[in-house]
This record gives structure tokens, sequence and C-alpha cells, in this order.
């Protein structure tokens, strides 16, 4: 087990001079050992780049990778001894899938007995105990899959255990029961886990802290519900929710915001006495928040419901604010116990309230920013 | 009821036509020489499976049939791991790779009998490289007086020959391996030994099947480069079945002996490969089973 500190960037081609030439741009980052964290971001943004670095499959261009204060930079992923599960399932197609589990083991020299005793372990946990004597390349993706992250999981004493989206090939079903094994895991083995994928429901429901990344840098790091109610980048607000949240641009004028061409009274409302930027800003509101409330309530705004579109346990409506070009479409989920407008009804929803966010360059600054530990990047 | 439409018939014709002139017609004429002794272009008389039977206790046919299959047994021996073991060490990527592919490549762009003048000249005492450096250090070497000499400069030429086809084969099949498995091996800490046993050989199965066929037909039917080294000899030292046929259709003109024999010589290849064939498509599976079993 480790703590691993990361002070790198990364770039593929030779002498980068852009940013652009950059997969990972400079970056500190440190992953306290035994904590459950997640890389979580679009297609390209670096993740599995940041993985490659920390386990030593990659040398970082720039920088220095330490585990325990000790710099590995130049070590092999085994020398590091790192266990990292890919994307797509690796079995050894001549082995059995017990020889598969006991590769990484029988590897570094471990007596016979300690093997046997780990394998049998690995494949209970993984609902392998079936199949151990069988021939590992006549299984299904998702068994071969369970392999892989088998192998990645048979060794106790490990620096750390790199999953880079290794859920991408198992069915649906299964991908919870496997989420919760490793959850499982990681509380009985205290391990540092590291996870990378591209779906939030993966990574909120995975890890204790978060990473977000968008080209190459980190825009946030964070619990859950931190990213989630105070997203520290309107790039974090959009990615996590589904739908993400939404953003009006607003300019704040004597006691009123003016958005949409509407002036929406503060006056009365939780943000009265907060310092409103100057100039402009944008206002980020998540649909879950964006109550029905009676006309004229302060900090409401006026529409027109376009749409509405039944989602099972909530209602989901389309809204237009404000009228030709500074029209906007907000979405807003409303609970199905109550009857939901029809469309062309006007409805007032409340935009200024205890969850919205205000963005001045794409960064949150009101509410106060939670503290930005290591997301500077 | 439909009217059924005949026109595609019209379609596969020209394939019936070139199949016919280029192997029908020409195995059927075999097939008629070989039931038949030919006298003279006026008189012939049908003898049955005669010339069958004579050939198949030909003494001299036994010994060039033990002899080919020695060489095709020993051309898949030194080729088949030493392809494998040149493409483990071509690079993988960039120029460098590239120029090592015409190289590899270079000796398969040459004809069959260019080949074996360039080995009769690289092996001759006087003045080729080969022969010479071996005489001057005391071999008494001589492709043409020694019948082992002779084996091993034919065995040494087809090696030179076409061990690149199998290295190529190999290349692009260590080329088809995703990277994860050379990732996951490395976290595993596989040794450099354990990634070729259980990653790139299971992998390289199929191309090495083909490898080995073709391989092993083209020996199996080698006649040009002996030829032009060294006749077929001392002796019979290094005549095999083509030759050996040649013999009989062209030097001795005994056309219904030859054509019964290459009959026979064309079912014997078609065998072998089956077999070969059956033997290897099995060697993965079987395997599988017994660990199923056990």
């Amino acid at each position: 087990m480790a703590r691993i500190e990361l002070a790198v960037s990364h770039a593929y081609g030779a002498n980068p001079v852009r940013d652009e030439d950059y997969a990972l741009r400079p970056l500190e980052l440190t992953f306290e050992h035994g904590g459950a964290y997640a890389l979580l971001g679009p297609s390209g943004c670096g993740k599995t780049t940041m993985l490659n670095l920390m386990s030593g499959l990659l040398t970082p261009s720039h920088g220095v990778v330490r585990f325990d204060g000790v710099d590995v930079t130049a070590q092999s992923p085994q020398a590091r001894n790192v266990a990292q599960v890919f994307q797509f399932p690796v079995v050894y197609d001549t082995m059995s899938v017990a020889d598969n589990l006991a590769f990484p083991l029988r590897n570094r020299g471990v007596a016979a007995a300690l093997v046997k005793q780990r394998v049998g372990q690995i494949a209970e946990l993984l609902d392998l105990s079936d199949a151990l004597d069988r021939r590992a390349s006549n299984l299904t993706a998702d068994a071969k899959q369970r392999i892989s992250l088998g192998r990645g999981l048979v060794r106790e004493d490990v620096s750390a255990v790199l999953f880079d989206e290794p859920l991408t090939v198992i069915d649906p079903q299964l991908k919870w029961q496997l989420r919760r094994t490793l959850k499982q895991i990681h509380a009985e083995l205290k391990l540092t886990l590291i996870y990378v994928t591209h779906d939030q429901v993966e990574a909120l429901t995975f890890a204790d802290q978060i990473v977000v990344m968008m080209h190459g840098t980190v825009v946030q790091i964070g619990s859950a519900a931190e990213l989630y109610e105070r997203p520290a980048h309107t790039f974090v607000g959009y990615f996590i929710g589904s739908p993400g949240m939404q953003f009006v641009p607003t300019v704040c004028e004597e006691g009123a915001l003016v958005l949409c061409g509407q002036r929406i009274p503060i006056s009365g409302t939780v943000l009265e006495q907060q310092r409103w930027p100057e100039g402009s800003f944008v206002l980020g509101v998540r649909p879950e928040y964006l109550a029905l409330v009676p006309a004229y309530t302060p900090g409401a705004a006026h529409g027109v419901v376009i749409h509405r579109h039944d989602v099972g346990t909530y209602w989901l409506l389309t809204v237009r604010v404000g009228t030709g070009s500074v029209a906007t479409m907000l979405c807003a989920r409303v609970a199905a116990d109550i009857a939901p407008p029809v469309a062309d009804a006007d409805v007032w929803l409340l935009l200024v309230g205890t969850h919205t966010c205000v963005y001045v360059n794409d960064r949150l600054v009101l509410p106060c920013a939670p503290d930005a530990n290591g997301a500077r990047a | 009821m439909k009217p059924v439409n005949q026109r595609a018939w019209l379609l596969v014709l020209p394939v019936v036509c070139c199949v016919a002139f280029s192997a029908i017609l020409p195995l059927m004429t075999v097939v008629n020489y070989s039931v038949q002794d030919i006298i003279s272009p006026e008189r012939r008389v049908f003898v049955g499976t005669e010339w069958f039977a004579a050939v198949l206790r030909d003494a001299d046919l036994h010994a060039a049939l033990w002899r080919q299959l020695l060489f095709s047994l020993s051309v898949l021996v030194v080729e088949v791991p030493l392809g494998i073991l040149l493409s483990l060490c071509m690079p993988a990527s960039g120029w460098r790779s590239s120029l090592v592919l015409v190289l590899v490549a270079m000796s398969l762009l040459i004809p069959w009998n260019v080949v074996g003048t360039i080995w009769q000249i690289f092996g001759r005492t006087d003045i080729g490289l080969l022969g010479a450096t071996l005489t001057r250090l005391g071999v008494d070497y001589s492709y043409a007086g020694h019948a082992g000499d002779a084996w091993a400069t034919v065995l040494l030429m087809d090696v030179w020959h076409w061990t690149p086809l199998v290295a190529l084969l190999c290349f692009a099949g260590l080329r088809a391996i995703p990277d994860a498995y050379y990732q996951a091996a490395r976290i595993d800490g596989a040794s450099t030994f354990a990634v070729f046993r259980y990653i790139q050989l299971p992998k390289l199965r199929d191309v090495l099947m083909i490898a080995v066929l073709l391989r092993f037909m083209d020996s199996f039917m080698i006649y040009t480069e002996p030829f032009v080294l060294t006749g077929g000899g001392p002796g019979n030292a290094t005549t095999f079945l083509s030759q050996y046929l040649t013999q009989k259709a062209v030097g001795q003109f005994d056309l219904g002996p030859a054509a019964a024999f290459s009959l026979i010589y064309f079912l014997l290849i078609l065998m072998l490969c089956f077999i070969l064939y059956q033997w290897m498509q099995r060697v993965g599976q079987d395997r599988a089973v017994e660990q199923h079993d056990g």
C-alpha cells in the first residue's frame, strides 16, 4: 500500500510547446493510501494516461511519481508492485482459469500453498469457483473480465490497484454486483483503489473522492456531494448529473437579476445578502432544484412549458424562459405525484435558491468555492 | 408456378471454363496416360492399374519418398523455430522496421533457379565463399562429391530461401497482438519467456499453421533448386520426388508410370496436408478437454 504523489506532465510527442501538445498538463496530485478514487472525464481527457503514469507502463515526459515519498519515476510496474486491470479482458488463452489467477503470484515466487489459498478466495469473491479448472479462452467476455479483475486483486501486498474502465464489457446487471464486490474488497483489504471511468454513476457509487478531468487538466476533486452541489467549474456541473447543470447568462442590477430579458427581484430570497459579481456572470441550476413556485415569487422566472416527458419516477419539463434571441430552454424535474403543467402553460421557476451556483469565466464564485485542494491544475 | 430462371448458369460459365482448362483437363490427361501404355503416337494399349502397381513396388521411388519426408521434416524443424526467433528480433515500428522487412523479404523475390545457381557458386571449393572458406579451414567439403554435404547444402539453401516467409507471417501475427496483453504481462510480472510462452506463441497459432502447411507443401514439391545445385546427386542422395518424376517422364519418356506416379504424388500431398491440418487444429482443443476432465 502506498501514498501516491504525482507532480508530472506528459506529452506523447517530442518537444511539446502548446497546451494542446500535452496529454496531461502539469499537475500535482496526491492519492492517500487506502483511498477509493475515481478519475472521471470524457474520452481523451487524459485519465488513462494518468493511470499508466502511476502504474509505470508509461514514464512521464516531465516530472516525478512518488510512492510513499520514494521517487519511482524510473521503476517498472513490477518494481512498483501495482496491479492494473484494463478495459478489455486480457486472459492467457492456453491456461486454465486457476492458472490465470495464480500467474501474478507464481511470477513472484509465492509458495504453492499460499497461491492455492489466494486463488480460492478470489475465485469465491468473483464467482469463478465453478470455472477454475476450465480453459480461460472458452469463456464469455464478462467471465474473462472477472478473471482480469481477479489477477489484479490476487496479490495482497500491492501498492495500489488501478482500474481502467474495467466494467465496460460487463452486463449492466453484473456491473452493480461487481462494483459492490470491489467496494467490499476495498473495505476489507484497505487497498488503494483508483478507478478510471467516463460513467458518472460508476464514479459516484464507487469512489470516496472523485477527480474530474478535462482536456488533460484536473478541474475538481471532491466527494460525490461536493461535485453535485458545488461544481467548481461549469464543465463539472454539466458533466455530472443527468441532465447536467444548466447555465443562464445573467447580470445583477439594483437588487434584481436580469436574465433572458426578465428582471427578477432577489429581495426576500436566501441569496439576498450575497455579494453578486460585477458585470455579467452565469447562474448554474440543476433540473432537480428548479422548483415550480407561485407567480411573482422573488427569485423566480417566468416561462412557458414546451414539452413534458414522463421519465417514470418524475416528470421532466422543458420550459422556455424569455422570448426571441434571449430565450433559454431549461429542464425542470417535477415529482411524479403532482399533476405537471401541460404544454403551453405559464409556469414560474425558482432560479435563485440555496442550491444556485454562480460562475464567472467558468469558475465557481458563489457560494464561496469549496477548498480547492489540488483542483487548481 | 414460379418460372425457374436458369440464366445464373451463364454467370458461372467463365469460372467453369477457367477451372476446366487450368486444372480438370490437364489432370484428366494425366489420368488417361496412367491407364495406358503409349508405345507410339498411333499405338496405345489399355493396361488398367498395372502402372500404379508397378510404381508402388518401385524401390527407387520408396527411397525418394523417404528422402523427401526426411527433407520436409528437416525443413519444418529448422525453419519454423528460426522464423519465430527472427520475427521476435525484428523491430516493431519506424523506418528500421520497414528496412528490415525489405531486407528479410529479399530472398523471397529471387527466382528458384537463380537461388540454385547462387548456391552452386557459393558452395564451389575453388571460388565460392562458402566452399573455398571451408576448404581453407581444412574441411573436406564438396556438395558434388559427398552425400552429406549435398544434403546439408540443399537444406541450408532452402532455409536461406524460405525462413523469411515464416518470419514475415509470424511478424504479422505478432503485430496483431493488442498492446494490452503486453501491458497486463508487465503488471503481472511475467518474464520474457512467459510472455512468449503464454501470449505470443498462443496468438501465433493460426499464422504458424499457415506457415507450416505452406512450407510443408512447398518443400514436398521442391524441384528447381536441388536440380540446379546437385542435379539429384551425388548418386541419388538428393533426388526428391519431383526430380524422380521428371526423370521418369521427361528423361526416360515413361509416360504411363510417370502419370500414375503423378496421381499418387498429388494424393499423397493432399492427404499429408489434411492430416497436418487436422492435427494442428486439435493441438489447442485437446488440452482444454483434458484440463476440463482433470
